[in-house]
């Protein structure tokens, strides 16, 4: 018998949020949108929460599972029975307001995806059939074209914990899928945009959106590519000095992996991962002293991070 | 009250294809139940067809010709030519738009086999190709914000008909449960299919058949309700889908034995034989006892295909049977059965999208339909894959701009917001104050049990009639239900009954419609009638309401350029 400790709210009975508990003993092979489906129609019809694929692709049935964002129908429940315990705590999606139970309010989500301009600037007049895009380069955006807006990396964004202005993770990807796209004509454009207080450069590198993410879109991935763009295009006048300071602020981040919050064995390792195809554009950019040298003075106890250095030392 | 000069319902492939041509002159409304990125067209995975010739040499004549004999002579022709040709226009515009599709190795759009296509036709993106073009659309559609207001999780609940001209909808906002009428010069249905009415379906919980049943309260006959399309490959128990392009890439059928069994049915075509063929090929093994393990379920075995080919091709596939059922397909087969899939009937419209209410093609003015909710025809009594995408955006962008041209030289119909507002309210009142002790859940499941069983792959008189009698008890039922929610933010349990009336409704049209045709076409089986009958059925089927009775007439099938043969694989 599992229980499921579900986090209400209905600000028409009560003005607080309260965690209410449902024993249900689910089935083999049952995700949690199966289990939340036969509470709310064999126990309680108040429980609210949106779901319609039921398959991982509309991006309907966000919320946290055990203080994680997920997708409800992708999940077995059995996977969040962890260590013997018996309880599975459900709760909304974070850093937006909730409407009722399970249901938030997206609009400052869709706000942000906006303010990308998501969709393809072109100069040129179309061609008579289809504009060529070799598979290659169409590889560039395919991973961040599968994003289905669930919300689940917005919900987890550390920096959007305090930093509301910051675009989050899911509205930089859809900005990444234009700037990646071989027939979008505005990189440039884009790129500055991206580079303005609240964009790119804000995000700590912590990993938890590539984590969370439910598809191959991987957010924190399609930053990094961003970033990478944007010291090619060398956008520099007082965002030069940004560049600089965010890339020593993230190496010395994971560098030191025992602040970091997230585990070491798995996001850790993918920092250095990420971080390692970045510097190698740093150091070339640096030596054409186009932006202000990234290391004043020895970085003590990370070795890390002096390793990845020495490595790409031209 | 609210105004727009075009209000459309429905926000997925059709409905924001048609917005985009409506928006270039008038002011749209885009009501949508759910998001509209969340709409059922992003689950379609497999691909869009058109006749590009990327990969193969083509033809719009094929096309049409394929289309035609897939859907078993019933498909009104001169509806099919129109959208052939204009296929590959569309595929480019999508590919303008910003649409990401596969590419071939010369940077050209990559195509590739799909079942009852004799070329290779189906334009895809990996495989999440509806979700590929939904997006691109969306796009599109948040770049006209000026002229596209967006409504969503908006419900519409029924359409105002005054002095036989369409003025409008009454509809509420699920976030406050405000009942609201919007005003409109002509109204364009674009609410998917309702697949949701059987127990294994593809289709989102969503897709349950309130455009349908709105048109039909509004006096609007129903065409063809009894064409509905099992698709080959649902996840056994759960119908979720796996995209027909994995038979496309070269996935074998096998049945209990380990046999590819599809020799026995369609030599030619193997596993590419269209849906409704290779449908009853599975449900006859099963019920032969030649299931895998003997249950009702067989296997797709991509195995032989390797897993560099699977991840390039079908990397969804394999993660949505690792997440739901533990199996990947690199290492082992996929159990799967057939799962009601596509509606290939709906709001009987002419091929401009303009509804018509009967045989002699009589249009209802100011109302228009468009994407799976309509019935054109152009699948007939069966879809092949990758026609449906292809007729959202056809005729979403054809319907568009035939509620633009009508809009421009029409005033405001007359509309008494008091009165229409009063029989939403009523309605959900009554929901409020049914106080008996019937589970709404069991009435779903037994209405969703009872067409899968009698008005499933395999259809007769008996099983039909008993499955209509069941309908109607499980109607009678639904009165005495309680809802355990009674406040107006964001009731979801409310909305889930009033789909569940809807749905019940649309059963006992399906199944009524499928006694009366007393022949084997399509995606429509009688095991009592199992040849096809041109003679007394080589037409469609138009359902009325009469007097709370359903009452059945007829539509001339168009016939053109191909003859009725007999269709052999
Ligand atoms: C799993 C799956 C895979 C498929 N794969 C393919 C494929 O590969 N190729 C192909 O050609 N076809 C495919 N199809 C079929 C195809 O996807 C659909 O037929 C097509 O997308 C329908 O598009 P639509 O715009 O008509 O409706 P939908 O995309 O279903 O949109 C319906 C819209 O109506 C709205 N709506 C409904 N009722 C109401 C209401 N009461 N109030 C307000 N709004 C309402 C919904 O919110 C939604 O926005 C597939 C179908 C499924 C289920
Ligand atoms: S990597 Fe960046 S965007 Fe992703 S969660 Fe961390 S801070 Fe947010
Ligand atoms: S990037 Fe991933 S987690 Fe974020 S909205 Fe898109 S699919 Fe969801
Ligand atoms: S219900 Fe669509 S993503 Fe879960």
């Amino acid at each position: 018998m599992a229980k499921f400790r579900i986090k209400r709210y209905n600000p028409e009975k009560q003005a607080d949020a309260y965690y209410e508990e449902y024993d249900y003993d689910f089935p083999e092979g049952a995700t949690l949108l199966d289990c939340l489906n036969h509470i709310k129609w064999n126990m309680d019809g108040t429980l609210t929460y949106r779901m319609s694929c039921r398959s991982a692709i509309c991006g309907s049935c966000g919320m946290k599972g055990n203080g994680h964002a997920l997708l409800a129908c992708q999940r077995q429940a059995a996977h969040l029975l962890k260590d013997g315990s018996d309880t599975i705590t459900i709760e909304p999606l974070g850093n937006m307001p909730v409407i009722k139970d399970l249901v938030t309010d997206f609009q400052q989500f869709w706000d942000k995806v906006d303010q990308v301009k998501p969709y393809l600037k072109t100069k040129d007049k179309p061609p008579e059939k289809e504009r060529e895009q070799s598979p290659h380069e169409f590889r560039k955006i395919d991973e961040a074209t599968t994003c289905i807006m669930c919300g689940a990396c917005y919900s987890d964004c550390n920096v959007l914990e305090v930093d509301k202005n910051f675009l989050g993770p899911a509205a930089l990807a859809k900005a990444q899928r234009f700037v990646g796209d071989s027939r979008d004509q505005a990189t440039r454009e884009r790129i500055k945009e991206l580079s303005k207080p609240g964009g790119m450069w804000d995000c700590t590198h912590c990993g938890e959106c590539v984590e969370r993410c439910p598809k191959p879109a991987e957010p924190f991935y399609r930053i990094k590519e961003l970033m990478a763009v944007g010291l090619k295009e060398g956008v520099t006048n007082n965002v030069g000095a940004r560049h600089a300071l965010s890339f020593v602020k993230s190496v010395k981040h994971s560098g030191r992996l025992n602040e970091n919050k997230i585990p070491v064995e798995s996001m850790g390792y993918f920092n250095i991962k990420g971080l390692l195809d970045l510097v190698p554009v740093g150091l070339r950019m640096l030596l054409k002293m186009k932006i202000p040298p990234i290391i004043h003075k020895p970085v003590d106890d990370v070795k890390d991070v002096q390793r990845i250095f020495e490595e790409f030392g031209e | 009250m609210i105004k727009h000069d075009v209000l459309i319902v429905g926000a997925g492939l059709a409905g924001m294809r048609a917005a985009l041509e409506v928006c270039k002159e008038l002011d749209v409304g885009l009501l949508t139940k759910v998001y509209p990125s969340r709409s059922h067209s992003g689950a379609a995975q497999g691909g869009i067809a058109a006749a590009l010739g990327n990969s193969e040499e083509d033809s719009w004549e094929e096309h049409m010709f394929d289309t035609v004999k897939g859907g078993d002579y019933l498909s009104d022709q001169d509806a099919v030519e129109e959208y052939v040709k204009a296929a590959p226009r569309i595929i480019y515009e999508l590919e303008h738009m910003g649409c990401a599709f596969s590419r071939t190795e010369d940077g050209k759009i990559a195509q590739r086999s799909f079942g009852g296509h004799s070329k290779p036709r189906a334009c895809f993106s990996a495989d999440r190709t509806g979700h590929a073009i939904l997006h691109a659309l969306h796009e599109q559609v948040l770049k006209n914000a000026k002229s596209i207001k967006i409504y969503s999780e908006w419900y519409m609940h029924q359409l105002v008909i005054e002095e036989g001209r369409c003025s409008g909808v009454v509809v509420s906002d699920i976030r406050t449960g405000e009942v609201e009428v919007i005003h409109a010069k002509a109204v364009i249905f674009a609410t998917g299919g309702y697949g949701r009415v059987f127990k294994i379906t593809t289709n989102a919980f969503a897709s349950t058949a309130d455009g349908a049943m709105a048109a039909f309260h509004a006096g609007i006959p129903l065409e063809d309700p009894e064409f509905v399309q099992f698709h080959p490959s649902g996840l056994y128990r759960q119908g979720i889908l796996f995209s027909e392009a994995a038979r496309g890439e070269g996935g074998y059928l096998l049945n209990g034995n380990g046999d590819r069994f599809m020799e026995q049915y369609a030599p030619s075509r193997m596993e590419l034989a269209p849906r409704d063929i290779v449908a009853r090929a599975e449900q006859s093994e099963i019920d032969a006892g030649r299931g895998v393990n003997g249950e009702a379920c067989i296997h797709l075995d991509l195995r032989h295909l390797g897993e560099a080919r699977i991840m390039e091709r079908l990397p969804q596939i394999r993660q949505l049977g690792i997440d739901f059922i533990g199996v990947d397909c690199v290492k082992d087969p996929l159990p799967i059965q057939p799962s009601a899939h596509y509606s290939m009937g709906g709001i009987p419209t002419d091929m401009h999208g303009q509804v018509v209410i009967d045989g002699d093609g009589t249009p209802m003015e100011g109302f228009f339909a468009a994407g799976e909710c309509a019935c054109v025809s152009v699948h007939g009594a069966n879809r092949l894959g990758t026609n449906s995408l292809l007729e959202a955006t056809v005729f979403g962008e054809r319907t568009g701009r035939s509620a633009l041209e009508y809009a421009k030289n029409a005033e405001f119909g007359k509309i008494n917001e008091s009165h229409e507002k009063a029989r939403v309210l009523n309605q959900i009142e009554e929901i409020f104050q049914r106080d008996g002790s019937e589970s709404y859940n069991d009435i779903r499941n037994e209405m969703k049990e009872v067409m899968m069983d009698k008005c499933g792959v395999f259809r007769d008189a008996d099983n039909l009639k008993s499955c209509v009698a069941a309908i109607q008890g499980l109607k009678e039922r639904c009165k005495k239900g309680k809802v355990t929610d009674k406040g107006q933010l964001f009731n979801t349990e409310v909305y889930e009954i009033i789909e569940l009336g809807n749905m019940l409704e649309m059963a006992e049209i399906i199944a009524t419609a499928a006694l009366a045709r007393q022949e084997s076409r399509g995606g429509h089986y009688r095991t009592d009638f199992p040849k096809r009958d041109d003679q007394e059925f080589l037409k469609h089927t138009l359902v009325y309401p009469k007097n709370g009775e359903l009452e059945l007439k007829h539509r001339p099938v168009v016939i053109t350029r191909y003859q009725p043969k007999e269709r052999t694989y």
